[in-house]
């Protein structure tokens, strides 16, 4: 009986607490994804500047007043500029930077893919 | 002929890199933001500095007047090498200097506004920091001239003897 007390209270316990983590973790994974201006480098959550740790306070504030993760992003790209953000968003400025890894796995793929097939021939 | 292609090819490849790390090299590697002018200045609660009412920042910048504010902090050394400035601005009529008091001890910064004079017309508390990111500011001293509820320009740093008279020839 003992052991079945314990093994609720248990559940319960990592229930209560798994719940709160939730929250918690939005708030992090946002804070890892803005870059610290002040202390280039390191992100937000890294820092322990005085611009870091207003800036975390500031994003669970919004994320109390309910806004969602896209909508702390625009909030301080609206104030801060993209640079702010470590994922840079796809857009005019950046596509060269998003669609250059695909174009060169591209090339690279034809440049194999024609070498394979020259060999078979020469076979 | 296809012996040659690759060369020529790669010495391209090369140069192009080379152009581009070289162009690089003499981008300053310390971030200065795109600032926006023409911003509109942020909507925000604080407490007044001495007397810890609430205020709204609609109270505080009215009309077409022009505002300074000022984000200091007594702990801060450049704060004080630019209150001179503050305080010469301070005697302009067209102009009302706001002071944000970022992150600092009430005794402190009252000690601070004592044995150098107070320039603000109205100071209000920025304990946590939350107001200062409102703005887009980095960090203190930080100062924006303000007109009609917009930005017209931000100063990221103490004033000198420089952005002193470019104020005083925009307020002119």
């Amino acid at each position: 009986m003992n052991i079945l007390k314990f093994f609720i209270s248990v559940i319960l316990l990592i229930n209560f607490f798994s719940s709160d983590l939730k929250a918690k973790n939005l708030g992090t994974k946002i804070t890892k994804n803005l870059r610290c201006l002040i202390c280039q480098g390191q992100s937000v959550y890294d820092s322990d500047s005085e611009f870091a740790n207003s800036l975390k306070i500031l994003v669970e504030k919004k994320l109390d007043d309910g806004l969602n993760e896209k909508q702390v992003y625009d909030y301080l790209k609206n104030k801060y500029g993209d640079w702010i953000l470590y994922d840079p968003e796809f857009n005019k400025n950046t596509y060269f930077l998003w669609l250059l890894p695909i174009l060169m796995f591209v090339f690279g793929g034809a440049i194999i893919l024609r070498k394979v097939i020259l060999k078979k021939k020469k076979l | 002929m296809k012996a040659k292609i690759f060369p020529i090819f790669l010495i391209i490849t090369f140069s192009i890199i080379f152009y581009i790390f070289y162009k690089g090299l003499q981008n300053s590697n310390i971030y200065t933001p795109e600032i926006k002018s023409e911003i509109k200045i942020p909507n925000f609660e604080a407490k007044e500095f001495f007397s810890k009412d609430n205020v709204n920042s609609d109270q505080i910048f009215i009309g077409s007047e022009y505002y300074l504010l000022n984000i200091w902090a007594s702990w801060c050394i450049p704060c004080k090498e630019e209150h001179k400035y503050l305080m010469n601005l301070s005697k302009k009529e067209n102009i009302k200097i706001i002071g944000q008091n970022y992150k600092d001890n009430f005794v402190n910064a009252k000690n601070f506004l004592t044995k150098l004079d107070n320039p603000y017309d109205l100071i209000f508390s920025d304990n946590d920091g939350t107001i200062a990111i409102e703005w887009g500011a980095y960090g203190v001293p930080e100062s924006f001239l303000i007109k009609n509820n917009q930005i017209i320009k931000k100063i990221i740093g103490p004033l000198n003897e420089k952005l002193f008279s470019e104020i005083k020839e925009l307020i002119q």
